[in-house]
C-alpha cells in the first residue's frame, strides 16, 4: 500500500482507515452467513451453533451424519432428482428461443424494439406469487397444473430475461462488418451464424444459460403452485424443512448448493473475461 | 424521377421490409411463448378480481326477484321469494355448489355459510318425500331418468311449462359443469314440487299438445291433485332458520348478485359496500391496509439500508484497480449466486434465540443468558435477511456507474480548495445519482414483491403482502380477493418498472 501524501492530516487518515473498515464490515455482513453454515453442517449434534468440542477443533464434535442423511433419505434423494430433471430443460428452452430472439432483437430494423423488450424482461420483475398465482389458475384450466412438463414451462419462462440481458449484452459488442466480410467471401446467413457469429456470442449463451439454470434451480414459489408433491424439487424441500421444523440436514444441503453456486460463478466469471479478451476489450 | 431511381427505392423499400420480418420471425416465437405462458395467465388472474358469477349462476330465479324488489326498512321476504330460493337451492343442494355460493357470500356477511349449509341439509324434507311417493304411486317411470328427460324434452319443444323445464335443464348443466356423469344420477326430489306448483298455476290446456304418454301422466297427476300437502315456503325456510328473516341476508345476495363486482377491491383497501354506498369495515375486520403499508414502509427501510450498506461498498469498488476490484467483487457476486432458500436458512439459524449471533453477545457477556435477543420471526429478522439478499442488487449498478467517474474531477475540485467533503458532495455525489437510482428502484420492486424470505422469517408481524396473497389462494380459498391484492401490488409495481425504465432503460440491465 502507498503511504500517505505529506499533507495528510490526522483527519485524513483516520477516515481512510475507518472507510475501510467500514467496507470491511459490509464484506464481513455479505460472506459471514453463507461461510458459517459450512462448518456447522459439519456438526456432530443437532444443534444449530458451534459446540464447545467444534471449537476446541476436536474431532469428536464433527462428523458427516448429516450428509448422510442427506444422501440416504428418499425425500431428498427424489428432490434432487426432480431438481436436475426440470432444471436442465427448462434452460435448454429459455437458451434456445432467448438466444434467438435476443439476434432478432440487436438487429438495427427490429420494429418495436422497446415493448417487446419491456414484456420479455418483466418475468424478473413481476413479483413471483403473482406470476405463481396466474400460472396455477391458467394451468389448472389447461390440466397442466401439477405436471412436469408445466413446471419446466413455468420456469423457462421466468429464465428468459437472463439469457436476454445476456446474450444482448454479448450481441451489443459485436463487429457487424464480420458478417458482412463472412458473406463477402460466400458464405450463406446459416453458414455465417455458426462459424462467425456462434462462436463470438457463445460466451454470452453460455453464462445465460448458467443464469436461467440457477433461476430454475433455485426457484420455489412457482414450484409450490403449478408443481405436486410428485414434483417436490430440492428448494421445496428446504422451503417445507424451514418452515416446519428445522433439520441440520437443511445446512448440509445449503452447503451443497453454495459449492454449486462457486462453481457456477467461477465459470461466469471465465466466461465473461473470455468473451471479453474476444471482442477485444482486454482485461 | 427516372424509372431507374423508382425502381431503386422500391428495391431498397423491399429489402428493409424484409430485414424487419426477419428480425421480427426471430423475435416471434420467445415473445409468443412468453405472451401465452406467462403474460396471458397473469391477466386471465387479474380479471377473477371482479369476476363474481357464482351468485347469480347458481340462484338466478331468487336473484331476479331480489333484483325486481326495492328493499326498504319495511321490505319481508314473500312466499314467492322463497319458492323461488326453494328451486334454486335443491338444485345447488344436489350438486353440491351451495357451499361454494356460501363461503363466497360469508366473505361479506359472516354466518350465511352456516345458514346456507344446514338448509342444504334440511331442504329435501320440504314436501319431497310425499310428493314423490304419490307421483311414483301413479305410474313408476316417475322415479327414473329417462322418463323426466324424454318429458322434459317434449315440453321444451312445446314450450310449456318453463319453470320445470329451466330447472331440469340447470340441474343437468351444473352436474355436467362438476364433472358428473348426468346418467348415472336419480331424478331430484325437488322436481315434483316443482312440476305440480307449475302445473297448478297454469292453465288447463297446457298439457293439450304435449305427447299422449305425458298427456295421460300428467292428467292423471292433476287428477289426484288434492292429494297433496300444500307447501308452505315462507314457513318451513323459517323453520330452519329464522335468519331467513334478516333482511341483510337478502341484501347481501342482492348485493353480490351482479356479474362483476367491485367488492373483492373494496375488501383489499378495508372497505365494503353498505346500505347507503361504499363504508369503511368494522375496526377489527381492517387489516390490509395495515399489511401494505407495512410491506411499503418496510421495502423503503430495506432499500435505505442496502444504499448505505452498498455505497461505501461500491465506492470502495470502484476506487480500486480493475484486478483488484474484480477479485472484491467476488465477495458480492458470490451471495448472488447462492441460492436464496440457503441465504434465508443461513439467517435462521444465525439469528435463532440458540443461534451463533446470539450465543456469541451472551458469551463476550454482552447480553445475558435469560434476555436472548428476539431477532428472528418478527419484521428484525425479516429486515437483515432481505437486505443482506438484496445487497448485491444495489452494489452491482452503483458500482457500475461509479467506474465510469473520471477520479481527476475530484482532484481538480480539492487542488481548487474544495475540503474533501465539499469535493465529495458537490462532485462525485451528483455523478453517481443515476446508479442510486438504479439500485434504489430496483432493490424497491424486488423488495415489495418478496413472498420465501418474509414467510420464513417474518413471523406474524414481519410478513409482506405477497403472503397474504399467497394465503387467499392457497389455503383460505377466496380467488378473487387474492387476485385483487395482487391487481393493486401489480399495478405498483408496472409503475416501479416503468420508472425504472425511464430511469436506466430496461436493455441497460446488467447481471454482475
Amino acid at each position: 500500500m502507498k503511504g500517505f501524501p505529506a499533507y495528510a492530516s490526522t483527519w485524513d487518515k483516520t477516515w481512510h482507515y475507518l472507510f475501510r473498515i467500514i467496507c470491511c464490515v459490509v464484506f464481513i455482513f455479505l460472506m459471514f452467513p453463507i461461510l458459517v453454515i459450512i462448518p456447522l453442517s459439519f456438526n456432530a449434534g443437532n444443534l444449530f451453533t458451534f459446540t464447545p468440542e467444534m471449537l476446541s477443533l476436536d474431532p469428536e464434535g464433527y462428523s458427516l451424519r448429516h450428509y448422510r442423511n442427506l444422501f440416504e433419505s428418499p425425500d431428498w434423494q427424489v428432490a434432487m432428482y426432480n431438481s436436475f430433471r426440470i432444471a436442465p430443460v427448462a434452460t435448454l428452452v429459455s437458451v434456445s428461443l432467448g438466444t434467438l430472439a435476443a439476434i432478432g432483437l440487436s438487429q438495427g430494423h427490429m420494429p418495436f424494439k422497446h415493448p417487446i423488450m419491456a414484456i420479455l424482461i418483466s418475468p424478473m420483475i413481476v413479483p413471483l406469487i403473482i406470476s405463481a398465482a396466474g400460472m396455477f389458475f391458467f394451468y389448472s384450466r389447461i390440466g397442466l397444473q401439477g405436471t412436469y412438463f408445466g413446471v419446466v414451462l413455468a420456469h423457462a419462462v421466468l429464465g428468459v430475461p437472463f439469457v436476454i440481458i445476456t446474450v444482448t449484452a454479448t450481441l451489443s459488442g459485436f463487429d457487424k462488418s464480420l458478417t458482412r466480410a463472412s458473406a463477402s467471401l460466400g458464405a450463406g446467413p446459416v453458414r455465417t451464424f455458426f462459424k462467425v457469429q456462434m462462436p463470438l456470442i457463445l460466451p454470452g449463451v453460455i453464462s445465460g444459460a448458467l443464469f436461467a439454470f440457477i433461476t430454475s434451480f433455485d426457484e420455489v414459489v412457482i414450484v409450490l403452485f403449478v408443481g405436486s408433491a410428485k414434483l417436490k424439487t430440492l428448494p421445496w424441500e428446504m422451503f417445507s424443512g424451514l418452515r416446519e421444523q428445522l433439520s441440520p440436514t437443511i445446512l448440509a444441503v445449503a452447503t451443497v448448493l453454495v459449492s454449486l453456486s462457486v462453481i457456477l460463478l467461477t465459470l461466469v466469471e471465465l466466461l465473461r473475461r473470455r468473451s471479453q479478451r474476444l471482442r477485444g476489450l482486454s482485461s | 424521377m427516372t424509372t431507374d431511381q423508382v425502381s431503386l427505392r422500391r428495391r431498397v423499400k423491399r429489402s428493409l421490409r424484409i430485414q424487419k420480418l426477419r428480425a421480427f420471425l426471430l423475435v416471434a416465437p420467445l415473445l409468443l411463448f412468453v405472451l401465452l405462458s406467462f403474460v396471458g395467465p397473469i391477466i386471465d388472474m387479474l380479471f377473477r378480481s371482479v369476476e363474481n358469477q357464482l351468485v347469480g349462476d347458481t340462484l338466478p330465479r331468487t336473484v331476479a326477484i331480489l333484483r325486481a324488489e326495492e328493499i326498504d326498512d319495511n321490505w319481508q321476504p314473500g312466499d314467492r321469494l322463497f319458492a323461488a330460493l326453494y328451486i334454486d337451492l335443491s338444485i345447488a343442494a344436489d350438486v353440491k355448489n351451495h357451499t361454494r355460493v356460501a363461503s363466497r357470500l360469508n366473505y361479506e356477511k359472516a354466518g350465511i355459510a352456516s345458514l346456507f349449509r344446514s338448509t342444504g341439509r334440511k331442504i329435501r324434507n320440504i314436501g319431497s318425500k310425499e310428493y314423490e311417493k304419490l307421483f311414483v304411486d301413479l305410474d313408476k317411470s316417475w322415479s327414473t331418468l329417462d322418463y323426466w328427460e324424454d318429458l322434459v324434452a317434449d315440453l321444451e319443444r312445446q314450450a310449456a311449462l318453463p319453470v320445470t323445464t329451466t330447472a331440469f335443464r340447470q340441474w343437468q348443466q351444473d352436474h355436467i359443469g362438476r364433472g358428473n356423469d348426468v346418467s348415472k344420477l336419480d331424478p331430484n326430489n325437488a322436481f315434483h314440487v316443482i312440476l305440480l306448483a307449475e302445473l297448478l298455476a297454469s292453465p288447463a290446456d297446457v298439457i293439450a299438445g304435449l305427447a299422449p304418454l305425458h298427456r295421460e301422466n300428467l292428467s292423471a297427476i292433476m287428477a289426484i291433485r288434492d292429494q297433496f300437502p300444500p307447501i308452505e315456503y315462507r314457513e318451513s325456510f323459517l323453520e330452519f332458520s329464522n335468519k331467513w328473516a334478516d333482511r341483510d341476508v337478502w341484501t347481501t345476495i342482492k348485493r353480490y348478485s351482479p356479474r362483476l363486482t367491485e367488492g373483492y377491491f373494496l375488501n383489499a383497501v378495508d372497505l365494503k359496500k353498505g346500505n347507503d354506498g361504499v363504508e369503511a369495515r368494522p375496526e377489527q375486520e381492517r387489516l390490509y391496509i395495515k399489511i401494505f403499508l407495512r410491506t411499503f414502509a418496510m421495502s423503503i427501510i430495506i432499500t435505505l439500508t442496502c444504499f448505505i450498506l452498498g455505497y461505501p461498498v461500491a465506492y470502495f469498488l470502484a476506487g480500486l484497480p480493475t484486478r483488484y476490484a474484480n477479485l472484491f467483487l467476488i465477495l458480492v457476486l458470490l451471495p448472488f449466486w447462492t441460492s436464496l432458500l440457503v441465504r434465508t436458512a443461513a439467517w435462521k439459524v444465525l439469528l435463532q434465540e440458540q443461534g451463533v449471533i446470539n450465543d456469541t453477545l451472551v458469551f463476550i457477556g454482552l447480553i445475558d443468558h435469560a434476555n436472548r435477543l428476539a431477532m428472528i420471526n418478527n419484521q428484525t429478522g425479516t429486515i437483515i435477511a432481505m437486505t443482506h439478499i438484496l445487497l448485491p442488487f444495489m452494489i452491482l449498478p452503483l458500482f457500475s456507474v461509479m467506474k465510469t467517474i473520471p477520479p481527476s474531477f475530484v482532484r481538480a475540485a480539492r487542488s481548487l480548495g474544495a475540503t474533501p467533503l465539499t469535493a465529495f458532495l458537490r462532485i462525485y455525489f451528483p455523478q453517481s445519482l443515476p446508479g442510486m437510482g438504479a439500485g434504489m428502484v430496483l432493490v424497491f420492486i424486488l423488495a415489495i414483491g418478496y413472498y420465501i424470505t418474509p414467510e420464513l422469517v417474518g413471523g406474524n408481524n414481519g410478513t409482506f403482502i405477497s403472503n397474504r396473497i399467497a394465503y387467499h389462494i392457497s389455503s383460505s380459498l377466496n380467488w378473487g380477493l387474492g387476485a385483487a391484492l395482487a391487481t393493486i401490488l401489480l399495478a405498483v409495481v408496472v409503475i416501479l418498472y416503468w420508472t425504472y425504465d425511464r430511469m436506466v432503460g430496461i436493455d441497460n440491465v446488467k447481471l454482475g
